[in-house]
């Protein structure tokens, strides 16, 4: 309830996986402390300004000096200690429980990698290498499936962060972290980075489509095979392999592998570009190719300054990727 | 002061060109003076670093906005954030400190007057240096290139590969600069604490105040110092080629992050241990009754001080500690909240059965507290390192140290400010323009604040200079940014008020507020040596005693 | 301006609180030790850890000489300033500089040391990781030295003008004190670099 009086696609209150559930439960258990304090207290000091005010009528005689009482401040130091302790037990549990939850062996295993200010996502079992958007498949409460994450750096910190699934963890260079995630329901999970990184900090978008078993073996294999240049792209390609793409962007298959940008090998089955920037249409990747501060000013990416014919046949190319 | 050896005519001596006032401010050593210069300094960044927080609230207005580049945005949070903590808040508690401790201990200056005069130039010239940035130093970006690496500095985003130029060099030298400046001004206090105080005033009878900022200075020798140590190494990393923070060489960026925190951490237990003095100074008086347990209040600070420095990576709950880190950082900072929690049922203590005196000090003080409680278990519920996992780097935590910072610090300043300037310029300031400031603070600050957990709660990352619709973000950050606004009005209704009743004021006296401590005795203001003769005190409340020789406080301590 | 009552006419005879030069080198004191703490945590932290380059087992020489050099200094001051307490100036001088000479002879040694570094080993303070944190933590004890010995220094021009004598005896202890903590970082970081780190 407390989830659908604002309405959000990134509200901690709507947990879809286990994480983001435990941390819900225990966010719940601290609010009702927390609340119950605020409540006593604040009537107290409420009623203490209303009480005691100083009336105009009031002669001038100073009201008895008490110094102290010792057993009040006991009272006041053991109830709050003996909170403490129990909130502390309470969180200590699920401490545990979420970070050292041992990996089954049936766990999908991705590697994220942050960038300055795009993601990329490499499943090692599966020979997949994507970027930014990341598909996972739902886990069955029954039969789990959980998604384990090793989190790396590229460059600066980072923080992936989709509240709905999970709390967030920071992608640190020389530092590898783990998290995990098992979605129960299929759907589009939205997030972004979390640790300042620099000028594109706030487009460093996260996408996460939780498919059922057969969309999502399906989206691997579309993701494994190869991709087929249409002899309609040739012109773009050329551009492509000529200019100075290639030394930041691989595609599978081709002479084309950098690392130091997105994998475009299948570019196309993405729903965005640029890192959740812009939605992923041919007027966009015109525009971000043709001028990426355009639509993420200081992202390190290069206007390549083509002429208009070879951006139309780099963007025909693109569009070949699927 | 002029003297003169030979004999003039009244008329001549009395005349001050500018230039001789300029020349006495520019060398006083009189901590009265020093006291004002801080405050006066204080005040100057404050209005500065209040634009650039209202120009980040109307670049966040509404989604997608495009009233600043991001660069200059990340210019602009970087500086809001580095200005207000080192060349704002600290300034003006150092300048309260400075101005008042001779006063309440019964000593004619601070132990070292000097070194007095030369920290505050130290600190002067950090503030020049940060905000020199804007027009000097080369780098990729041209002219204007303040730092934008956040208050913080996390490397590597500090390393010469990510911030070319030296926009991050003028926040290293800065921060150094005004650093050893706060070190010898807290070596100042301790020593002006231990060493000067007027005969009958033990330690345990000395003012809450005095006692508060020994604490807070002690804390500042151990804790600003670990932040000059990691800056001279990231110097050394980006000048001599070291790696201490290097990640290709096996550095370690988290390294960073805990010396940065083993500061940072006990920083704003320094920034807010003076707003507790300030507030055991007043809620007494205003509630006409002596503070609530003054050992325990001593024994609470102390504690705070020691756990204080054991909390410090719950900072860092995202960076990947192990479970039994995150456990041990959950415990301790639960642990601190309890003494902080006693501390505020002390002040409830000192109001209850007393005859509140609802005066605008009193007003700032009862904000303070309704608003430091709300802030505190904001706080605790980040301590459960697993919420923090949803709440840390959102605007929930910007929420929660903005409700300590201005709620907190800020309202507690502000009653200061109140209860004594009639001291130090002989004036009350308006009554009816301080509810004015009041009310309008009041409301601006919970409709920011207030409000600003929610977009926390929603997903909403900090330091991110816009952000996407259909997150549910948008309206929510127009009504904090109109509570901005507010607060900007009420603060200029503030300055309004000190200047109109520094020329216009009601006098005030002495002793306006019928208090207890020893500033009350001397003029209002002060003459340059404050007392004609070192008072002899027996008790907490000298003055009390004075003014009820039939029941004095002497008899119960 | 109203006079306090005095109802402890004796107390302020005998009220006697501590000397603020003390208290305030205390306190300085305090704040170095915290800054050391961090390089040497860094120093600790990062042991073991070089990717590449010398080992402090490969190149580092326990400076044994240098060491007792400064530890003895210690005691030089000490006799120094116990002469100028008992009004002895000429003992005082003597011992005085003879704590310079000593402290000169550990920088001396300290120089030595790093040329040998620098130029035999290549090892300097961007080479890796324990180039970066030797320099900086046992630079950052020399450079303590160095600003302790032109003191010290001043003091000794003072004592040959004829300007020290009994009066500035506590002024002396204070800065003796100083120079104590400052040994005193040495044995940590002695220990801490040739010792342990090894």
């Amino acid at each position: 309830m407390v989830g659908q009086a604002f309405s959000s696609p990134t509200n901690i209150f709507t947990p879809m996986s286990t994480p983001a559930h435990s941390i819900f439960g225990l966010s719940l258990f601290v609010l009702a402390i927390t609340a119950t304090i605020f409540i006593v207290v604040s009537a107290l000091l409420l009623y203490a300004v209303f009480k005691f005010r100083n009336r105009a009528d009031d002669d001038d005689r100073e009201p008895p000096q008490v110094y102290g009482s010792t057993q009040i401040e006991m009272a006041w130091t053991i109830i709050p200690i003996l909170i403490v302790v129990v909130l502390y037990l309470a969180t200590a549990r699920v401490i545990h429980a979420l970070q050292d939850a041992p990996e089954p062996l049936n766990a999908l295993n991705v590697i994220a990698i942050g960038h300055q200010y795009w993601w990329e996502f490499r499943y090692p079992k599966l020979g997949i290498i994507t970027a930014n958007e990341l598909h996972i498949p739902v886990s069955d409460p029954a039969r789990p499936r959980p998604t384990f994450m090793q989190l790396l750096s590229a460059d600066t910190d980072h923080s992936f962060w989709v509240p709905e699934l999970a709390g967030k963890t920071d992608l640190v260079p020389n530092h590898p972290n783990r998290m995990w995630m098992d979605p129960q329901h299929t759907g589009v999970f939205l997030g972004q980075c979390a640790q300042y990184c620099g000028v594109q900090h706030a487009k460093m978008l996260l996408r996460v489509s939780v498919d059922g078993s057969e969309e999502f073996a399906a989206w691997v294999r579309d993701q494994q095979r190869p991709t087929f240049p249409y002899a309609k792209s040739a012109a773009g390609r050329r551009v492509f392999e000529q200019a100075a793409c290639i030394n930041c962007h691989t595609v599978a298959g081709t002479p084309a592998n950098g690392r130091f940008g997105p994998d475009l090998t299948h570019l196309m089955s993405r729903a965005t570009i640029a890192s959740g920037a812009a939605q992923n249409t041919p007027e966009n990747l015109r525009l971000w190719i043709q001028n990426p501060d355009s639509i993420k000013p200081g992202a390190l990416m290069p206007a390549m300054k083509l002429s208009d014919t070879d951006l139309n046949a780099v963007v025909s190319y693109m569009e070949t990727l699927r | 002061m002029t003297s003169h050896a030979i004999q003039m005519p009244d008329a001549k001596i009395e005349t001050h060109i500018w230039v001789d006032t300029l020349h006495e401010w520019l060398t006083t050593i009189d901590h009265k003076r020093l006291g004002l210069l801080y405050i006066a300094y204080s005040l100057l960044f404050l209005l500065i670093a209040g634009v650039e927080a209202v120009v980040i609230r109307i670049q966040l207005m509404h989604s997608h906005n495009n009233f600043v580049s991001p660069q200059v945005f990340n210019r602009m949070f970087t500086m809001h954030g580095t200005t207000m903590i080192f060349f704002v808040v600290m300034p003006v508690l150092f300048g309260f400190g400075n101005y008042l401790i001779p006063l309440m201990i019964g000593a004619r200056d601070m132990a070292f007057p000097r070194l007095n005069a030369f920290s505050f130039w130290l600190t002067a010239l950090g503030g020049f240096l940060l905000y020199f940035s804007f027009l000097g130093g080369s780098g990729l970006y041209g002219a204007g290139n303040a730092p934008d690496i956040g208050w913080w500095a996390y490397a590597p985003l500090t390393a010469r590969a990510f911030s070319p130029g030296h926009s991050s060099d003028y926040w290293t030298l800065a921060l150094l600069v005004s650093g050893f400046g706060s070190i010898a001004t807290a070596i100042n206090i301790i020593a002006t604490v231990l060493c000067t105080r007027c005969p009958g005033m033990e330690l345990s009878r000395m003012p809450l105040l005095a006692r508060l900022y020994l604490v807070m200075s002690g804390m500042v020798l151990i804790a600003l110092t670990p932040l000059s140590a990691a800056q001279i190494m990231l110097l050394v990393d980006r000048y001599l080629g070291g790696h201490f923070f290097d990640a290709q060489a096996g550095g370690s960026a988290v390294l960073w992050m805990h010396f940065f925190w083993i500061f940072g951490h006990p920083e704003v237990y320094i920034l807010i241990i003076p707003a507790f003095a300030f507030m055991s100074e007043i809620i007494p008086v205003f509630s006409r009754k002596p503070i609530f347990g003054y050992p325990i209040m001593v024994a609470a600070t102390v504690a705070i001080a020691f756990v204080s420095m054991s909390v410090w990576a719950h900072h860092m709950f995202t960076v990947g500690m192990n479970s039994m880190a995150n456990s041990f950082f959950t415990i301790t900072s639960m642990v601190v909240g309890v003494p902080t929690g006693i501390k505020i049922f002390n002040w409830l203590g000192t109001m209850w059965g007393g005859r509140l005196q609802l005066k605008v000090p009193m007003l700032f003080a009862i904000g303070f507290l309704f608003q430091f409680l709300i802030a505190g278990l904001t706080g605790i519920m980040q301590a459960t390192a697993p919420l923090d996992w949803q709440l840390s780097l959102s605007y929930f935590v910007v929420a929660h140290f903005h409700y300590v910072i201005v709620g907190g610090i800020l309202f507690a300043i502000f009653a200061a400010f109140y209860y004594w300037f009639p001291k130090m310029t002989g004036r009350m300031l308006s009554e009816r323009l301080g509810k004015w400031h009041f009310w309008l603070f009041v409301i601006g600050f919970h409709l920011t604040f207030d409000l600003m957990h929610i977009p926390g709660l929603l997903g909403m990352p900090r330091r991110i200079y816009t952000y996407e619709p259909g997150r549910g973000w948008d309206t929510l950050n127009l009504i904090i940014t109109i509570g901005a606004f507010l607060q900007g009005i009420a603060i200029l209704v503030f300055v309004a008020n000190l200047f109109i009743s520094y020329f216009k004021g009601e006098k005030s006296g002495n002793d306006p507020w019928d208090a207890w401590t020893l500033e009350w005795v001397v003029s209002s203001p002060p003459p340059v040596y404050n007392f004609a003769s070192i008072p002899v005190v027996a008790s907490r409340r000298p003055l009390w005693d004075e003014k009820h020789p039939e029941d004095p406080d002497s008899r119960y301590e | 301006m109203s006079a306090m009552t005095n109802p402890f006419p004796d107390a302020a005879s005998a009220w006697e609180l501590p000397s603020r030069g003390k208290v305030a080198m205390a306190g300085l004191i305090i704040a170095e030790s915290a800054i050391f703490t961090i390089f040497v945590v860094a120093y600790l932290f990062y042991l073991g850890k070089s990717i590449t380059g010398p080992t402090p087992r490969e190149v580092l020489k326990t400076p044994v000489f240098y060491t007792i050099c400064l530890l003895s200094s210690s005691l030089t001051i000490h006799f120094a300033t116990k002469a100028l307490e008992g009004s002895r100036p000429r003992s005082f001088l003597g011992f005085w500089l003879l704590t310079i000479a000593l402290g000169g002879l550990f920088l001396y040694g300290t120089g030595q040391e790093w040329r040998r570094l620098v130029y035999h080993h290549g090892l300097t303070i961007s080479t890796n990781l324990f180039g970066t944190t030797y320099y900086s933590l046992v630079g950052l004890h020399a450079f303590h030295v160095t600003a302790g010995l032109l003191m010290l220094l001043s003091v000794a021009m003072f004592s040959l003008a004829g300007r020290m004598g009994t009066r500035q005896y506590n002024r002396v202890e204070v800065l003796s004190m100083y120079w104590h903590f400052v040994d005193v970082v040495w044995v940590v970081v002695f220990t801490v670099v040739y010792v342990l780190g090894r």
